[in-house]
């Protein structure tokens, strides 16, 4: 065999083995996107979205108590997340630019961003569900919010930077100031960028389970107020799963399906927002 | 009043800012604070003995510690190898065509969050490992498979991302020089973006360190070490997710909180290497 020929043939060898892990990996994954589909579509009936948890044998049972907990608690928590992520990272951007303090903060956040969620579940457990003496609806939006910003801010300052300074510039010779030059010139520019930050974030925390497991709990029944203990999609999937009965485990495929489909569309818009920036 | 406006602004913003600083120290001193209780009473021994025996009042987190540290030692000895496949893959060999629909789909299973995965393990692997052997099916060898399918799209996804950076001049000008598609790989693209992959490598460690649900269904939460990686088995998020809420004395949640601290500072440091010491140069890698 030839120097060329034994090239050629390892070549083809690693070649054939990448494309074959390749294979397998995506295959893997595909498998879970399978089930999650087959079994959410057999799962899911209108009962569903009309009735509250019930113990297992009743007809009357649904996830209405989950779907609308946790939109409540994810909403919440964007309203507060969202502005708090945005505002820091205007100050890194349009402020604090390169000095220490911002390459500082912008270093703990990204830190921030991938440390176990579980562990923000157990500190605002100790900062509020032990004051307070109880589990709280509250207590599962600061752990979302909390997860959230880091996500927010990275975005805001990332997309605020991309605004070209001469547009800065234009506006401060016309005598604005700077806060109106931010809100005005700035944030108009990077509107799509920060959007889809916000998106991407909210897509993110409506998939956490771990911080929500002790602080927002788990209810069966329809609640508003955020004082008590609230059901959550993610926390109901984990409870139904892990029970021994057949109605719950498929409602808790139901479940995950919903949130799935529900995380994807919003990564899939982010996306396309994007695009849409890009080709103008 | 603008002047007074434009102060506020500036001051809100900064205010905020730091305030994330701040969080953050707060989460290290609450909980330090909460395992002061654990740590008077047991010193180092609760990182040194495996005895967890909630009504003997007993604490060592051995079993935990160390079953994070097997867990996600497994995770990254099934998913490293597959992760860089696909990362060649799909940077290197796939035809354009392929190129973008492909990594797409991988960047959105990435989006999936990771309850499902550890719902489809229980349902779905557990099963096969049972079947393959015996036993009950869940356990350390389960976890790390699951672990390892769950970050396996991050991974790729940055792993891709590092690569992607090699310049296209540099590798074109080995291929004029008659190299083939791995010699281009092999002395071009990773030496050239080797800082890139490795610090993608353990950032998606430290993501596997500290999860919680894909583990939660399938490793039992049994606090004893066991030489078979089939036998049940428990992490610290794992211990942290069955037990928290179950806690009834002071120095049960004291020990179960710095367990957390310990997981913290374990993800904590794991991250910020990756971060600082090898992705440094390129930050606009996520």
């Amino acid at each position: 065999m030839t120097a060329i020929e034994k090239r050629l043939l390892v070549n083809k060898i690693v070649l054939g083995l990448s494309s074959l892990s390749a294979l397998i990996g995506i295959g893997f994954l595909f498998w879970i996107l399978y089930v999650l589909v087959a079994n959410g579509i057999d799962a899911i009936n209108w009962n569903i979205f009309v009735f509250e948890g019930a113990p297992p044998g009743y007809e009357e049972s649904g996830l209405r108590q989950a779907l609308i907990g946790q939109l409540l608690l994810v909403g919440v928590a964007t309203v507060v997340g969202v502005p708090l992520g945005i505002l820091a990272g205007t100050y890194l951007s349009e402020y604090g630019q390169k000095s220490k303090l911002a390459e500082i903060i912008r270093d703990i956040s990204d830190i921030m961003m991938s440390a176990p969620s579980i562990v923000i579940g157990s500190f605002v457990y100790a900062i509020i569900v032990l004051p307070m003496g109880h589990f709280s609806g509250w207590a599962g939006v600061v752990a979302l919010a909390i997860i959230m910003i880091p996500i927010i801010l990275r975005t805001t300052d990332d997309m605020l930077q991309l605004v070209p300074s001469t547009l800065r510039e234009a506006a401060f010779a016309l005598g604005a100031p700077k806060y109106k030059v931010i809100m005005q010139v700035v944030y108009r520019g990077a509107k799509a960028g920060v959007l889809t930050g916000v998106l991407l974030g909210i897509a993110r925390v409506s998939g956490e389970t771990a911080p929500l497991l002790f602080t927002s709990f788990n209810d069966n029944f329809l609640n508003y107020d955020l004082n008590e203990p609230m059901a959550s999609l993610t926390v109901t999937m984990f409870n139904y799963a892990t029970s021994p009965y057949e109605e719950w485990q498929k409602m808790g495929w139901a479940a995950a399906f919903i949130l799935s489909m529900f995380i994807l569309s919003l990564n899939i818009l982010g996306r396309l927002i994007l695009l849409k920036k890009k080709g103008r | 009043m603008t002047l007074l406006i434009d102060k506020l602004f500036a001051n809100a913003t900064r205010f905020v800012a730091v305030a994330i600083l701040l969080l953050v120290a707060w989460i290290f001193t609450v909980l330090f604070q909460h395992s002061t209780e654990a740590i008077a009473a047991f010193g180092f021994d609760f990182i040194l003995q495996d005895k967890w025996a909630p009504n003997l009042e007993k604490f060592g987190g051995f079993a935990a510690i160390a079953g994070s540290v097997i867990s996600t030692f497994l995770a990254m000895l099934f998913a490293v190898p597959v992760a860089i496949g696909v990362a060649i893959f799909l940077s290197e060999i796939a035809p354009a065509k392929l190129k973008s629909p492909v990594g797409v789909s991988i960047e959105l299973l990435a989006a999936i969050p990771s309850v499902i995965y550890g719902m489809w393990g229980l349902f779905y692997f557990v099963p096969i490992i049972r079947d393959i052997f015996g036993g009950l099916g869940i356990g350390m060898l389960t976890a790390g498979i699951i672990l390892a399918i769950m970050i396996l799209p991050f991974m790729a996804a940055v792993t891709r991302d590092a690569m992607n950076t090699t310049p296209d001049i540099l590798k074109e000008s080995a291929y004029a020089l008659g190299a083939t598609k791995w010699d281009v790989i092999k002395d071009v693209v990773i030496p050239y973006a080797k800082a890139g992959i490795i610090g993608s490598l353990i950032l998606a460690l430290g993501r596997a360190v500290g999860e919680t649900m894909a583990v939660t269904f399938v490793m039992g939460n049994v606090h004893k070490i066991s030489l078979d990686i089939t036998a049940p088995a428990t992490s610290i998020p794992v211990t942290l997710a069955n037990e928290f809420t179950e806690a009834d004395t002071d120095l049960y949640f004291s020990s179960l909180f710095e367990l957390a601290l310990i997981l913290m500072v374990m993800s904590f440091v794991i991250i910020a290497l990756a971060k600082f010491y090898f992705l440094r140069r390129t930050r606009k890698v996520k």
